[in-house]
């Protein structure tokens, strides 16, 4: 099977690898995927708490190559945008930036899956902070 | 150096050049049909097919009438178990085989299971190998066949041939080999281990593809197969269909030239395969090899690299070919069933590389594949969300996963 340009370039040049401090209240982290699966995607986002823009991504990805891209793509595209404007990526927007095979769309599911969880995590540490519950 | 490297000798082999020398007549002057018995051109074809026939008898000890040619080893695979089968069923219904056989034996089985034949899948240790306890215990007066890999394709491990063909032969039931990997590597003769059935394939030991056979016993005891193509009655009725001449040449002299060199060929691998493997483990933590070092064939290391992915791994290494247990690379999206066989978890088979030595590898190219592994290993670990934990203390197995 052939890898798209674009996938082999953030393979080879991974945006955006690396760990927030989960323990901030202002990271939320989302793990998602199992080991045995072969498919481990942690993302995380640094919000901007005033304003709720993404200021920073990371990721840190186990999988194929197109499980690398996928998240190192989502981290690029995380960067700078609102919490709703993050949550309005959809994982065939990736499919289609990447052209991921069909057998390979799985990664990018992963990948908004990955997006969603950081995203909740970041929410449920603001509600929490907030004192609501 | 020449790139890119070819490191996948079990999936397949370069034909060896002078195998091909040996051939090239036969496409062109010699083409004759070595079923037309009325003329010079069917004479000449058929004295090359019975020329290679004993080539390759003479590489597992059995006589050149045993040797039947097939389209390759799926084939062969498939007459052994479905021939047997059906001709022996007034004996019996039952079949033992292994859990990490080829898919032509398994799928072949599992054909028969829907047609009322009862089959025992014996499960291997950690080292990939059977026990002959087990073996033995599996045996009844229904069993008619077993069928036992001489050594695997993706772990190389080396099955005890010998001890199981004592077995089956106090028992009176056939064996079946599948030496498609061992061939030409370890030394194999059918009446020292008494084996009944063997299939082999050329394109594994530098001879062309599309060609394969079937070595049958035919005495002491003389085994019969049901024919699973039929027309003609070529191959002593068992395998009907012209012969491929060019094919069955380039395979004999593939056989002739692992006859004699089979011994300084694998005191080489040895050296080259231990020179890979010592690169690779003394530069890497967290890195097993999967099988037995000690039964294996001496071309093959199967490695798996904990908290890698097997096909990013591979997609770091675009100018070497290799390939992996990891399901990202096979047609069922599933892990390699033989590490899983051996309880190798799920996670490790994800990550693992097998490396296949072959004739035209050389010192510098093993010293390049090292050196890119470890490289690639270390670049991703750094990628990884589980090598992360690790080093944080997390043991990855009792975590959580939400599985789909």
């Amino acid at each position: 099977m052939a890898y798209s340009d674009k996938v082999i370039d953030h393979y080879q040049n991974p945006r955006n690898v690396g760990s927030l401090d989960k323990q901030a209240k202002n990271v939320g982290t989302g793990i998602v995927g199992a080991p045995e699966c072969g498919d481990v995607m942690k993302l995380q986002i640094q919000v901007d708490e005033k304003t709720g823009i993404v200021k920073d991504a990371k990721f840190k990805t186990f999988g194929c190559g197109s499980a690398i891209a996928s998240s190192s793509l989502a981290t690029e595209w995380l960067r700078g945008r609102s919490i709703t404007e993050a949550l309005a990526i959809k994982n065939i927007d990736i499919v289609e930036e990447l052209a991921l095979p069909p057998v390979k769309i799985h990664c990018s599911v992963l990948a908004e899956d990955a997006i969603k969880a950081a995203i909740a995590d970041y929410q449920r540490k603001q509600n929490n902070g907030n004192g609501s519950k | 150096m020449k790139l890119p490297i070819y490191m996948d000798n079990h999936a397949t082999t370069p034909l060896d050049p002078r195998v091909l020398a040996a051939m090239m007549p036969y496409f062109t002057d010699k083409f004759g049909n070595a079923a037309s018995r009325n003329h010079s051109f069917g004479w000449e074809a058929e004295e090359a097919v019975e020329n290679g026939r004993k080539q390759v008898a003479d590489l597992i000890g059995a006589t050149a009438k045993e040797i039947i040619f097939t389209s390759g080893a799926t084939e062969s695979d498939n007459i052994a178990l479905k021939g047997a089968a059906e001709m022996y069923a007034e004996k019996g219904n039952h079949i033992i085989t292994t859990a990490i056989e080829h898919k032509a034996i398994l799928d072949s089985a599992s054909w028969l299971e829907q047609r009322n034949i009862r089959v025992t899948y014996l499960p291997v240790g950690r080292d990939g190998l059977i026990d002959l306890e087990q073996l033995e215990q599996a045996m009844t007066d229904r069993t008619i066949l077993v069928s036992v890999m001489a050594a695997n394709n993706e772990i190389g491990t080396v099955q005890p041939i010998r001890e199981i063909g004592a077995l089956t032969r106090k028992r009176g039931i056939l064996f079946h080999t599948d030496a498609v990997q061992a061939a030409g590597k370890i030394k194999l003769d059918v009446d020292d281990m008494n084996i009944d059935i063997m299939s082999l394939s050329a394109h594994k030991i530098y001879g062309p593809k599309g060609i394969g056979a079937l070595y049958v016993r035919r005495k002491g005891p003389r085994v019969r197969l049901t024919p699973v193509v039929h027309g003609g009655g070529h191959e002593r009725g068992m395998r009907s269909g012209t012969l491929n001449v060019p094919g069955i040449v380039g395979f004999g002299k593939a056989c002739e030239i692992c006859a004699k060199e089979m011994e300084s060929e694998n005191t080489r691998f040895r050296a080259l395969r231990d020179r890979l493997k010592e690169r690779i483990m003394s530069q890497l933590d967290e890195a097993y090899i999967n099988g037995s070092m000690e039964h294996r064939l001496p071309n093959n290391l199967n490695i798996s690299f904990a908290y890698v992915e097997g096909e990013s791994l591979m997609m770091g290494l675009k100018d070497v070919a290799l390939s992996s247990g990891s399901a990202c690379t096979s047609a069922s999206l599933e892990p390699s069933y033989v590490l899983k066989a051996l309880g190798v978890g799920e996670e490790l088979a994800h990550s693992s590389i097998r490396f296949g030595l072959g004739r035209f590898n050389t010192e510098e190219e093993v010293d390049y594949v090292a050196a890119k592994i470890v490289e690639n290993v270390k670049r991703l670990r750094e990628l990884s969300p589980l090598y992360e934990m690790a080093k944080e203390g997390v043991d990855v197995k009792s975590v959580n996963w939400a599985r789909k």
